[in-house]
């Protein structure tokens, strides 16, 4: 090769006490190009990248960087060679505007003045030549999160990196957003910048990089030209083995109407209406998908099904009892009425990190037998239940002591799901089912949803994930500002009708195409 | 950095801390012009050096226990209950006022189980009041429980002054107990078993504590209540989720505690005063904070740093009584700097640990590139 590579590396190793996350891995990354490193939690690839920006140190190998051996102990040293990383958690001051964060740690100087101008004229540069327009007076707490995401890409390039490594970047953006964000790695790699994107999700590495790595269990599997691979292919790599991105499942058996929601409604302290009269049935044996894009109401509609929220004004009937702003439930109540909830966001509610996994597995049952007998735990008990749960599937590693924080997403949720449909609920109300879940995991929790629904349970999923929505759902309910803005089979739902729906209106015909 | 393995978490890093500041009283003991390791060498034999000494050290442990157990349970819930003073201070009127009204009408056996029963009531309804106006009001525990404190106080001169002083008594103190309101001294009950030991104001509220470390323990980790408690404390998210009752769960917290920190006037008032004094809590309360953080919030962490207050608070009286260039005041800044190592500084030596920990080998990767 003429050019070096921007980045090469020779027998990375790594391995954390007696397991070797990183095993032997040598590559290659082309300068300007866009590189995707796939692999499902815990391959490795966030501990190889990790590894390259200073964070860990490699236990051996070698890391070249424009064709010279360099040493990269911390990040500043990795920023010195020009590697610059956006983290999947954004590191910014929400208070302080653009600019300040801009200079912050490179502030040049004990008065702010020069500084800023300074920052000023080079983010009016950097803007120009990587077509990157923020505007440095907006205070990041008023910025969308895409722009927050802009600007933390923009604050690596302001230290000078010319090679941008982004760790799941599209974790917490909408279809939208995520695209436009692919529209400017586009700009920054035609611009010369090269640019490592850590992924686990397929459809993203197909649609924006040149080249991509697929590692599995701490080494690299295999190197593909994005041209020329799929993504049967990829997961296949990934997981190794067949994976069914496609979901078979028969035609749904539907019974009684076990939940029935008529003219719901959320208002909170402020007078905001969260939701706005949510007309909702859902009937044993059938899965109804809730999409929408997230701020819609979504949330607010699980948490006062799983009664954690009362409703303001409507009715609820689940399982033979009403439920209306006089007469609250709670989610105590509710599950004894046979309602189990997968929550959004497992580590704020579905888990205690802190602690053990057999602990969390009985959330929500602590006091109830087998597990609590004469009002003390039968530790024995939990922990055996929680065994069976890890068994039946697939949780790892199997180990009921461990604590809850340190097991993978995908590993958690399956947790999460085991403990609710363990107690074969008649209505399960389920939120992101697979976010952050590595492919073989959906894969498993996709196959349970469906085992449940044929069992006779009535589930609702709520996704931003629209091809969960339509592989998983019966029936595609579509919210949008709180109010239910459309109701179809999955028969007659597509992206287009429903990205249609999700925007508003039929205002937004790009917005539709784009999730 | 690789993490520190179990046994120098829980074992090492606590004793390194106190080590250190150790270390700084050492310098302060020289630099007032003492020597420090006769200084060192009076605390030891002061704290444990006769069957007295150590009957004492056990004595002050005791009140450590309640005081410590009381701050961790509230720190599972999340709470942060500074008002172990006062919640101590109003045990003693409850136990005190059980005993004033009943020590001529019923026996021992019957009395002793009632007044420390009014003890952890009336420290759980003091500590009742703040844990509601955080339930329901949002007033915050930190605040409300450091109020109630000088309530507390405030409460006892009145009462004490006004209400409850023995007829004819000068000093502001009750009329003294019968023998049916008092705890046997542990000299008395080991004679019973045909052993000998100095007297000591140890008496049997030891056992008392102990059962409390091993109740709390239970009570945490083995109860639904708390399994609810800690997932608050941890996660209130998630409790919410689980159908805990967030506000139901904080009263349940902070009456335990409360009723924990009450059991102090057991010790105090029915095994070594006799009647009910002004200001018997003395600074346990807050002391309960350092002990609890220092035993990371677990009973038998919570257990050994009560022994090393208690062992302290003994040796130190000792000490300023033999060297008297070192006041009593010296002690509490030895608590003081334990608190400081062990809490605000806990996890400064960590580093030095983990590099002193790899350089042996079983781990031995040198760094790469």
């Amino acid at each position: 090769m003429a050019v070096p590579a921007a980045i090469e590396l020779s027998g990375i190793q790594r391995s954390f006490g007696a397991v070797q996350a990183v095993r032997g891995v040598s590559l290659a990354i082309a300068p300007g190009t866009i590189t995707g490193i796939v692999g499902e939690n815990g391959a490795g690839k966030s501990t190889l990248m990790s590894i390259l920006y200073g964070l860990y140190r490699a236990d051996a190998g070698e890391i070249r960087v424009d064709g010279r051996a360099v040493r990269i102990d911390n990040p500043r040293d990795a920023i010195a060679h020009g590697i610059g990383m956006v983290h999947q958690h954004f590191m910014l001051v929400d208070p302080f505007t653009v600019l300040e964060n801009l200079v912050l740690g490179a502030e040049g100087g004990p008065l702010l003045k020069g500084g800023l101008a300074a920052a000023r004229a080079e983010l009016a540069r950097l803007a120009d030549a990587y077509g990157l327009s923020v505007d440095p007076d907006a205070r990041v707490a008023d910025l969308s999160v895409g722009e927050q995401q802009r600007v933390e890409i923009l604050k690596v390039l302001f230290r000078g990196a010319r090679i941008l490594v982004l760790d799941e970047p599209s974790a917490v953006l909408t279809p939208q957003e995520t695209e436009q964000l692919f529209r400017i790695l586009r700009g920054l790699r035609d611009r010369g910048v090269t640019v490592v994107l850590i992924t686990h999700k397929l459809r993203e590495i197909l649609a924006v990089t040149d080249r991509v790595c697929v590692m599995r269990q701490g080494a690299i599997v295999a190197e593909r030209d994005t041209a020329a691979t799929s993504a049967d292919e990829l997961a296949e790599l990934m997981v190794g083995r067949k994976v069914r991105l496609r979901l078979d499942k028969a035609a749904p058996r539907v019974g009684a109407t076990l939940l029935e929601a008529r003219g719901l409604t959320l208002v909170d302290r402020r007078g905001v209406r969260l939701l706005d009269g949510v007309d909702l049935s859902l009937r044993a044996g059938e899965i109804v998908g809730v999409a929408g894009v997230t701020g819609n109401g979504q949330t607010e509609l699980l948490q006062v099904l799983a009664g954690i929220r009362p409703p303001t004004g409507g009715t609820l009937a689940v399982c033979g009892r009403a439920i209306d702003a006089a007469h609250p439930g709670d989610p105590g109540e509710m599950r004894a009425l046979g309602v189990a909830h997968v929550p959004e966001d497992r580590l704020r509610q579905g888990i205690v990190g802190a602690f053990e996994a057999s602990e969390s597995a009985i959330l929500g049952y602590q006091a109830e037998p087998p597990w609590c007998r004469h009002h003390l735990l039968d530790r024995p008990e939990v922990d055996r239940h929680c065994a069976e749960l890890m068994d039946r599937f697939d949780v790892r590693p199997r180990t009921p002591g461990l604590l809850s924080s340190h097991f993978s997403g995908g590993n958690q949720q399956k947790l999460v799901l085991a403990r609710e449909l363990a107690r074969r609920p008649k209505v399960l109300l389920v939120g992101q089912p697979t976010r952050g879940v590595d492919i073989g995991a959906i894969e498993f929790i996709h196959r349970e949803l469906v085992k449940a629904r044929d069992a006779g349970c009535a589930v609702l999923v709520v996704s931003v994930e629209l091809d969960e929505i339509l592989a998983l759902a019966d029936r595609v309910v579509v919210m949008f500002a709180g109010r239910v803005a459309g109701e179809m089979p999955v028969a007659e739902a597509n992206e287009r009708t429903l990205g249609l729906m999700m925007a508003g209106a039929a205002t937004g015909a790009a917005t539709g195409a784009a999730a | 950095m690789k993490p520190l393995p179990r046994w120098a978490e829980i074992a090492v890093l606590p004793l390194v801390n106190i080590a250190l500041a150790f270390l700084v009283v050492g310098v302060i003991v020289r630099v007032i012009g003492a020597d420090p390791v006769q200084a060192l060498r009076l605390l030891v034999t002061g704290a444990v050096g006769s069957s007295e000494s150590i009957g004492y050290t056990l004595y002050y442990a005791t009140n450590f226990i309640f005081t410590g157990l009381a701050v961790a349970v509230a720190f599972h819930a999340g709470l942060f209950n500074i008002g172990g003073e006062g919640q101590a201070y109003i045990g003693g009127l409850g136990c005190g006022l059980a005993i004033l009204a009943l020590d001529r009408v019923l026996p021992a056996w019957a009395l002793i189980p009632l007044a420390i029963l009014a003890a952890a009531l009336f420290g759980a309804a003091w500590a009742a009041v703040p844990a509601w106006l955080q339930a329901w009001r949002g007033s915050h525990i930190v605040i409300t429980t450091i109020m109630f404190n000088f309530l507390a106080s405030a409460l006892m001169v009145y009462l004490m002054v006004n209400v409850l002083i023995a007829p004819g008594s000068m000093t502001p103190q009750s009329r003294t107990f019968t023998a049916a309101g008092k705890i046997p001294s542990m000299q008395e009950a080991l004679s019973w078993l045909g052993i000998a030991v100095a007297p000591s104001a140890l008496n049997l509220s030891l056992v008392l504590a102990l059962a409390c470390c091993v109740g709390t323990w239970i009570f945490l980790w083995h109860t639904p209540w708390g399994y609810a408690l800690r997932t608050m404390g941890h996660n209130p998210e998630a409790a919410v989720y689980a159908g805990t009752s967030l506000r139901r769960t904080t009263m349940l917290a902070m009456a335990v505690s409360g009723g924990l920190a009450g059991f102090v006037a057991v010790n105090e008032l029915m095994g070594v005063h006799q009647r009910i004094v002004l200001d018997f809590p003395a600074g346990y309360g807050f002391a309960g904070i350092a002990v609890a953080l220092m035993g990371r919030g677990h009973p038998l962490g919570i257990l050994l740093a009560a022994l090393l207050f208690g062992a302290l608070q003994q040796g130190g009286a000792e000490l300023a009584f033999e060297i008297p260039a070192i006041t009593r005041e010296m002690t509490v800044v030895i608590q003081g700097l334990i608190i400081l190592f062990s809490g605000a500084l806990l996890n400064m030596p960590r580093p030095w640990l983990q590099r002193l920990l790899s350089l042996f080998p079983a781990s031995a990767g040198k760094g790469g590139a």
